[in-house]
């Protein structure tokens, strides 16, 4: 692989049923391209996880893709409310979701642990009231 | 376990997947709260859920699960079974619940990730 293959994606926000579209085309394109299957899995729950925050919390957003061979590197950027403590949000179990979310399986307070795990890098740049920007990388080993 | 072994153990019905019910499943979990799936990777699992949405297949993509098991006589609505078409992912019903199917899996030799 040469070049650096770059993808987008508009998410939107009103429409839970459609979240984890991105990520799914995401990681069809990886798998594609012959990356190794557990760093195509690292990356698509990842994405997943932040798509599926992306509806919850920000009424969508944007997601850019860039892929390299050595890496990944995935930009989701939200114009939501943003994150008043991050360190708390990072906590397993800690979930400002609302009941009709936990309904349909998310909100656990689980969501940035796992794309922490599931990453190689994970940088959060937010402004409260302007929205957040969650920077992902995964090194191809 | 083939997944044709497993519609018979939990005396399921094949909502979507005859082509597919060859495949070997190595691991299982069952959880009604996708976040806590995706937390742990199991090689070739089994997804056990009583979660009936778009999100169950979306997960069981990510993690490449290979059949998805509605315990409790659920059943999916037509737009779950398209995309489970679509991601090639077999989907099972059982009236079950979802203690007795676990329990019937592990009586039959399946674990979780961790192998117990």
């Amino acid at each position: 692989m040469q070049d650096t293959v770059k993808l987008h994606f508009d998410v939107s926000g009103n429409d839970f049923t459609c979240a984890g579209e991105a990520s799914g085309k995401i990681k069809r394109t990886l798998k594609q391209l012959g990356f190794d299957i557990s760093l195509v899995r690292n990356v698509a729950i990842a994405v997943y996880e932040a798509e599926i925050n992306m509806v919850i919390h920000a009424d969508g957003g944007v997601i850019d893709v860039d892929i390299d061979s050595d890496c990944i590197t995935v930009v989701l950027k939200d114009r939501g409310p943003g994150i008043p403590d991050i360190e708390l949000a990072m906590k397993e179990g800690y979930s400002t979701a609302p009941e009709n979310v936990r309904m349909l399986g998310f909100g656990a307070g689980m969501g940035l642990p796992n794309i922490k795990k599931y990453t190689d890098e994970m940088n959060i740049d937010t402004v409260i009231g302007v929205g957040t920007t969650i920077t992902l990388k995964v090194y191809n080993k | 376990m083939k997944v044709k072994e497993l519609v018979e153990i939990l005396d399921g019905s094949v909502i979507f997947g005859e082509d597919y019910l060859d495949r070997d499943v190595f691991k299982a979990c069952g959880s009604d709260m996708m976040s806590d799936v995706l937390a742990f990777v199991k090689e070739q699992a089994v997804l056990l859920t009583g979660l009936v949405n778009p999100q169950v297949v979306r997960t069981a993509e990510m993690m490449d699960i290979q059949c998805i098991v509605f315990v409790r006589g659920k059943n999916p609505d037509i737009s779950i079974i398209n995309l489970a078409e679509d991601r090639e992912i077999p989907l099972i019903s059982t009236n079950l619940e979802m203690f007795t199917s676990c329990g019937r899996l592990y009586e039959h030799g399946l674990r979780g990730g961790s192998g117990v």
